[in-house]
C-alpha cells in the first residue's frame, strides 16, 4: 500500500516536471521565432505563399460560418427584441455581439481547426520524414525558414478573417431581419452605427484578434515541431494543437473582455 | 595527423540516457574516397553520421572535420561547415512542397547570390549527372524510391561539398535502382574528388563500390580493412555478416530464460 502511494506520488512528481519543462521549451521555442524573424521579412515571399494557406484556405469556412453565426444572431435577436417592441435594435445586438465576442471567438476556434492543424501536421510530418533535419544539415535553420513565416502569416491572417467574419454576420443579420423579416433598414443600420464604438469595440476586437492570433499560430507550430516523429505522434500533436487552442482562446477572451469592458455600457 | 584524413574520430564515446551507443571509437577517413561504415540495425551507424554533422555532442572524445573539431564549433561555425558537407537520408528526405527542380536549386537560392539562369544551368547539370534531368518539372510525390534517391543524390552535390554522407543509401530500392545508386556515389565520388560516407548493411552492394570498410557491433568496431580483406577475413562477426548467416556472434534468439522453463517443463523432463 504505501509503495502505491509513493508510485502515485511520484507520478505526479514526474507530470508536473515534464509539464514545467515542456512549458520552458515552448517559452524558448517562441523567443527563438521571434529572433529569427529577420529571413522571413528579408524575404516576404515566404510569408505571402504562408498568407495564401493560413489565410486565403481558411475564407470560405470563415465566410459560410460568419453569415449564418450573423442569421441566427438576427433571428434569435429579433424574436426577443419584439416582445418589447425594440426590434430596430437588432442591428446593434448583431453588430455589437460580433465585433465584440463572436466575431474574435468564432473566428480564431475556426483558424485553430482550419488553419492550426493544418500547420501542426505539415510541420510533424516535415519532422517525420527528415525535411526539417535535411534542412539543418544544408546549414538552413528551420525556424528561420519554416516556422518564423508560418508564425507571422497566421498572426496577420487572423484580424483580417476575423474581421471578415464579422463582416459577414452583420451581412447575415441584415438578410434575415431586414430582407425577410422586413424590419426597418433606416433604424438597422443607423441604430448600429451610432452604439457601435471605434475605440472600444472595433479596435478592442482587433486586439483580442491579434492575441488569439499569436496564442494559435504559435500553439500549431510548436506542437508540430515538438510531435514525435511517427504517424501517431502527429496525430496527437494535431489533436492537442485543436484541443490546447481552442481552450486557451477561451481563457484569453475572458481575461481581455474582463480588462476591456468592465464599465463600458 | 596529414591533412590527407578529411574526418578524423579519436576515443568517441556517446551514450543516450546513460546507455552508451558508442564506445572509444576511432577512425581515419581519407579525402576522395569511399568509406562504409557497416554493422547491425540499432548499433550506432546513424549516430556516428549526426556526430559527424554535428547534429548532437559527444560524451567524450572528438570528431574532427577539416581540421576543426566539430563539437567545439559555436551555431554559426557549425553551420559554415555544414555548407561545405551534405548528407543524403535514408528515403532522400525530399521537400514535399518544392519541385524536382526547386529541391536541388534551394541550397544554391539560400547560400548564394547566383542569378536564377545560372541557377537553371546548374540545377540541370545535377540532375543531369543523376539521369534525371528530363524529370526537373516533377513533383516528389511523383517519383519512385530510386528516383527520389537520385534526386537526393543530385541536390546533396548541389553545392559541391567536400564530404558527403549517406544513411542507408540502398534501404528499400530494387536491383536496378541499387546498382544505379551504388555506381552513381563510386562516379561522383572520383568526379567531384569528395570524400563519402556510407552508412549500410547492405553487403555485397557496398563491398563493390567502396574504398574501406568498418564493420561496427554494439558500439565498438569489430573489424575494417580493405572490401578484399574484409571478404577473406575468418573474425566470426565480419563472417556472419557477410555471409548472412542466422547464427553466430549475433545470437539468433534475443536473451531469454532457459527455454525448458519458459515451457514449464523442468517437473517433466525431471
Amino acid at each position: 500500500m504505501p509503495r502505491r502511494i509513493v508510485t502515485a506520488i511520484r507520478g505526479v512528481g514526474h507530470r508536473a516536471i515534464d509539464g514545467t519543462w515542456r512549458l520552458g521549451y515552448a517559452s524558448r521555442f517562441f523567443v527563438l521565432t521571434l529572433l529569427k524573424s529577420a529571413t522571413a521579412f528579408r524575404r516576404p515571399h515566404l510569408i505571402i505563399r504562408e498568407l495564401y494557406f493560413t489565410g486565403v484556405m481558411s475564407l470560405i469556412i470563415i465566410l459560410v460560418s460568419g453569415l449564418f453565426v450573423g442569421m441566427v444572431l438576427g433571428l434569435q435577436g429579433y424574436e426577443t427584441l419584439q416582445k418589447y417592441g425594440s426590434e430596430a435594435a437588432v442591428g446593434t445586438l448583431v453588430a455589437l455581439s460580433l465585433v465584440r465576442e463572436l466575431g474574435p471567438v468564432v473566428a480564431a476556434l475556426l483558424f485553430a481547426s482550419r488553419a492550426g492543424s493544418a500547420i501542426t501536421a505539415e510541420i510533424g510530418l516535415m519532422k517525420a520524414t527528415e525535411q526539417l533535419a535535411a534542412m539543418e544539415m544544408m546549414a538552413v535553420d528551420p525556424i528561420a525558414r519554416v516556422v518564423a513565416p508560418r508564425f507571422w502569416a497566421g498572426i496577420m491572417s487572423m484580424p483580417l478573417l476575423a474581421a471578415m467574419f464579422s463582416a459577414m454576420g452583420i451581412f447575415g443579420g441584415y438578410l434575415v431581419t431586414v430582407v425577410l423579416i422586413g424590419v426597418d433598414e433606416g433604424s438597422f443600420w443607423s441604430q448600429m452605427q451610432s452604439s457601435v464604438d471605434f475605440q472600444h469595440d472595433i479596435v478592442n476586437g482587433v486586439i483580442k484578434t491579434c492575441v488569439f492570433g499569436v496564442a494559435v499560430t504559435a500553439i500549431a507550430l510548436f506542437e508540430g515541431y515538438d510531435a514525435p516523429p511517427t504517424a501517431e505522434g502527429v496525430s496527437g500533436a494535431t489533436t492537442r494543437t485543436v484541443v490546447t487552442s481552442s481552450l486557451a482562446i477561451l481563457g484569453l477572451d475572458f481575461i481581455l473582455t474582463a480588462f476591456m469592458f468592465t464599465g463600458v455600457n | 595527423m596529414t591533412s590527407e584524413n578529411l574526418v578524423e574520430i579519436k576515443d568517441l564515446n556517446f551514450s543516450y540516457d546513460k546507455r552508451p551507443i558508442l564506445k572509444g571509437i576511432n577512425m581515419t577517413m581519407p579525402r576522395g574516397k569511399v568509406i562504409t561504415i557497416m554493422g547491425g540495425s540499432g548499433c550506432g551507424k546513424t549516430t556516428l553520421l549526426r556526430l559527424i554533422g554535428g547534429a548532437i555532442k559527444p560524451s567524450s572524445g572528438y570528431v574532427k572535420v577539416g581540421g576543426q573539431i566539430v563539437h567545439e564549433l559555436d551555431s554559426d561555425g557549425l553551420y559554415q561547415m555544414r555548407r561545405k558537407m551534405s548528407m543524403l537520408f535514408q528515403f532522400g528526405a525530399l521537400f514535399t512542397d518544392l519541385s524536382v527542380f526547386d529541391n536541388v536549386a534551394f541550397q544554391m537560392r539560400e547560400h548564394t547570390d547566383l542569378p536564377e539562369p545560372v541557377i537553371r544551368d546548374l540545377v540541370l547539370m545535377k540532375l543531369h549527372a543523376v539521369g534525371l534531368r528530363g524529370a526537373h518539372n516533377l513533383m516528389p510525390s511523383e517519383l519512385s524510391g530510386g528516383m527520389a534517391r537520385r534526386v537526393a543524390l543530385a541536390r546533396s552535390i548541389a553545392l559541391d561539398p567536400m564530404l558527403i554522407m549517406y544513411d542507408e543509401p540502398f534501404a528499400g530500392l530494387d536491383p536496378i535502382s541499387l546498382g544505379v545508386i551504388g555506381n552513381l556515389i563510386r562516379r561522383l565520388t572520383d568526379a567531384l574528388g569528395v570524400t563519402s560516407i556510407v552508412v549500410t548493411h547492405d553487403v555485397q552492394e557496398s563491398l563493390k563500390i567502396v574504398d574501406y570498410v568498418y564493420f561496427v557491433s554494439e558500439g565498438v568496431i569489430v573489424a575494417h580493412g580493405t572490401p578484399q580483406e574484409m571478404r577473406e577475413s575468418d573474425a566470426p562477426f565480419v563472417h556472419q555478416f557477410i555471409h548472412g548467416e542466422e547464427d553466430g556472434p549475433v545470437p539468433f534468439q534475443y536473451p531469454a530464460e532457459a527455454y525448458a522453463s519458459d515451457l514449464k517443463l523442468e517437473r517433466g523432463l525431471a
